[in-house]
């Protein structure tokens, strides 16, 4: 699984932070996403694929099979 | 109008007797003919309801729907005057760029590891406020002395507004987010907390503290922001910060009371941070405090579930029956605090998705696993029939809830 988020897109809502806090943060000044960790471990695919889909502005883009 | 737009069913519609904390039976019965229908508003216009939880959520993600209030043609609940001159709109009634550029001042206020840190002070405010109850007489109106102290306590020590005058910006927030006023009434009413917030922040650009009005001082300082701006900012976070959660905090403890068995889950014999949690999304599922949806309206024609949304159209995204739909939240209609609910779209969806709901969750998870542990025998003070309904807000809830114990 290879991870990317688009920080233009983001609204800073912060469902990932809550979902998977090993891989996604927010930037201390505006709150906006960032990636900790592009390809994480097998065991976070699934709360990561949540993230993505709860994502409210689709800043989330999810590669499987990588 | 056409007599096919008279017999489109108004909207909003009125949630049956009986039956405080369900939907409409209308938007039910309209979500299972279908995703997206037309209704009708006070003014005779025809936009599409949303009432599918998939499309609303497709819908609330594409930037080709606007939120933009100054559109021609754009809908509204009710009757609505123009904005004063000089206030300006607040971000969320505006699109991207402008939207973003404003959210993303205040944003990390309320990122997630900011506001998880402001859990001992929500624990130490609700600790204070149940000891006053417990010492003070009963019966006693839940809203009064607790639903609404928790949160306005708590937004007032981020924003740095004076809790002293909780009085007057609790009133005026009445005002504006209730349906059955003039929108003489509200616009007054929205400029007495514009003219407050605006004074606030002229008194922080002279004497910062650290809180969220003297940061937005500083960027009206630095030229990054009107002071106009920085007053709406204000007035929307003191607003949507105290009588959202407030509602969720007294219609919540209404909803579990009716509900003892799911009540019992949380009063068992450790708190359990996980059935708190999951208890707060499915709450916020169930009740959907704002239940008069997402308006929106269409900047490019968008073809949804065999219809063409053409540019121009109004949209409405009812969440409330979104949140019961089957085909995303199986037995819809039954309150289970351990489901999990966290996809639901009380919070809305899209980039304008509630800004502050970190804090809500927040202070909700410290009310509902704190209130009803310490108070075990809590109950209704009267007939569940008797407490008084918002069925004329934009916010769902309770006016009073008279509690005993």
């Amino acid at each position: 699984m290879k991870l990317t988020v688009d920080q233009d897109v983001c609204c800073g809502a912060g469902q990932c932070v809550l979902l998977a806090p090993e891989v996604f943060d927010q930037r201390e000044q505006d709150g906006i996403v960032v990636l900790l960790d592009e390809t994480p471990a097998d065991a976070l695919h699934e709360v990561v694929r949540e993230a993505a889909a709860v994502c409210p502005a689709g800043a989330i883009s999810v590669e499987e099979g990588r | 109008m056409t007599i096919a737009q008279e017999t489109l069913p108004a909207y909003p519609m009125r949630k049956a007797p009986g039956c405080p904390f369900d939907p409409p039976p209308e938007l039910g019965e309209l979500q299972r003919q279908g995703p997206i229908a037309k209704v009708r508003l006070w003014d005779g216009s025809t936009p599409w309801l949303v009432t599918g939880f998939a499309e609303q959520r497709t819908l609330l993600r594409d930037a080709r729907l606007s939120s933009d209030v100054t559109r021609p043609g754009f809908p509204t609940i009710v009757p609505v005057l123009p904005t004063a001159a000089g206030q300006g709109l607040s971000f969320i009634r505006m699109d991207d760029p402008d939207h973003a550029r404003l959210r993303r001042m205040v944003t990390a206020n309320f990122a997630i590891k900011r506001v998880e840190a402001m859990r001992p002070a929500v624990q130490r405010i609700v600790d204070e406020l149940i000891d006053g109850l417990l010492a003070g007489p009963r019966p006693v109106d839940l809203v009064e002395a607790f639903a609404l102290p928790v949160p306005s306590r708590v937004i007032c020590d981020l924003l740095g507004v004076p809790y002293a005058d909780h009085g007057f910006f609790q009133d005026n927030s009445k005002v504006l987010i209730r349906r059955s006023v003039t929108a003489e009434e509200r616009a007054a009413a929205r400029t007495r907390l514009f003219d407050y917030l605006d004074g606030l922040i002229e008194e922080k650009t002279k004497r910062p503290a650290d809180d969220l009005l003297s940061e937005l001082a500083a960027r009206v300082t630095a030229g990054e922001l009107t002071r106009a701006e920085a007053a709406q900012m204000g007035v929307l976070m003191l607003v949507a910060g105290h009588e959202t959660t407030a509602n969720m905090i007294a219609l919540g403890t209404f909803a579990l009371l009716e509900y003892p068995g799911e009540l019992a889950r949380l009063r068992g014999d450790e708190t359990d941070p996980d059935l708190v949690a999951s208890a707060v999304n499915e709450l916020l599922r169930y009740l959907n405090i704002t239940h008069t949806g997402r308006v929106r309206q269409v900047l490019a024609d968008i073809e949804i579930a065999g219809e063409v949304l053409r540019a121009g159209d109004g949209v409405i995204l009812a969440n409330d029956i979104g949140n019961r739909d089957p085909a995303a939240f199986p037995d819809p209609d039954r309150l289970d605090l351990g489901r999990e609910a966290r996809n639901h779209v009380a919070f809305g969806f899209g980039v304008h998705q509630c800004l502050g709901q970190p804090l809500a969750r927040l202070e909700l998870q410290v009310v509902y696993g704190t209130l009803y542990r310490r108070i075990p025998d809590l109950r209704l003070a009267v007939e569940p029939a008797d407490v008084p309904l918002k069925h004329d807000g934009f916010v769902y809830g309770v006016y009073e809830l008279p509690v005993t114990w």
